[in-house]
């Protein structure tokens, strides 16, 4: 793993970061955006996520070889939910043919 | 430990997925059933949870400074927030069995379709349980390493296993930070 050492304020102000997303998250699950909620939800959530992997488990400053694993496993679940998603939610689009139902 | 922590990101991503599906279907009954969380004791344990990664890259910092007493504490420490986790967490869960929410044969629901909300609940405890119980072998490593930091075992040029240890906890709080939005707060504006 890494040999950086990381100074404990970086830890501190990570944490601190982390609090204030966590109250934010919370704050705004209770203001009415329609379809903006689910989107502030997960923006706050993969930010607090880089926030962890890059300082708290030190890939910032980790070997190639972690980002490439990292990177992979989010890789391969974007591609996963993709084109799930590009099947379950396009199905209404197009009218089913009749003689069909 | 990367390896096996994007074999983890697969695994847990393959519920994501499903939850995502079956929310978009029928996003009525999973938002009335999200109400039905307990939007307090989540946020608190979100916070414990966090509070448990930073004392976790604590202990890392103070092993690789080499300070044992020290990194002894923070791996206690860590121990006794995640433990503060779980019995909340079962607190939550008793709750829900007093509401009849756990999906079976006594399942009660009446605000939106049972049916739909029985998923959500399957998809709470399924996901939540994994993630109870990833805790638990985490805490059984914790324990190990702070006996093994005890021991002398660790030193500044031989510190991976704690930091092995550390890269799983913090993964663990990774996957957190997505089920409280997704589960807790889907719903509360009532947008949907």
């Amino acid at each position: 793993m890494s040999e950086h050492i990381i100074p404990r304020k970086v830890y501190f102000t990570i944490f601190g970061a982390l609090m204030v997303l966590l109250a934010f998250t919370v704050g705004i699950a209770y203001v009415h955006l329609g379809e903006l909620n689910v989107v502030a939800a997960m923006t706050i959530a993969v930010t607090k996520a880089l926030l962890i992997i890059l300082y708290f488990m030190h890939v910032r400053y980790s070997f190639r070889l972690s980002w490439v694993w990292v990177g992979a496993g989010f890789f391969w679940l974007i591609i996963m939910f993709a084109l799930t998603f590009s099947d379950y939610f396009t199905r209404d689009w197009l009218p089913v043919p009749t003689g069909w139902k | 430990m990367w390896v096996f922590l994007t074999t983890e990101v697969m695994f847990f991503g393959g519920l994501f997925l499903g939850y995502a599906v079956y929310r978009g279907s029928y996003s009525h009954a999973f938002g009335m059933a999200s109400e039905h969380l307990d939007i307090v004791l989540g946020t608190i344990n979100t916070a414990v949870l966090l509070c448990s990664s930073l004392t976790m890259a604590l202990a890392v910092h103070a092993t690789q400074l080499g300070t044992r007493k020290t990194a002894v504490m923070f791996l206690l420490l860590t121990i006794l927030l995640g433990s503060v986790f779980l019995g909340i967490k079962g607190v939550e869960y008793y709750h829900k069995y007093d509401e009849s929410l756990i999906p079976g044969h006594d399942f009660h629901f009446e605000n939106a379709d049972p049916r739909h909300a029985q998923i959500f609940f399957s998809f709470y405890f399924v996901m939540t349980g994994m993630h109870a119980l990833h805790m638990v072998i985490g805490i059984g490593l914790l324990a190990l390493m702070a006996y093994w930091t005890y021991a002398g075992r660790f030193s500044p040029e031989h510190a991976s296993p704690i930091e092995i240890t550390g890269l799983y906890w913090h993964f663990v709080d990774i996957v957190w930070v997505f089920l409280f939005p997704l589960l807790y707060l889907i719903d509360r504006s009532g947008s949907m």
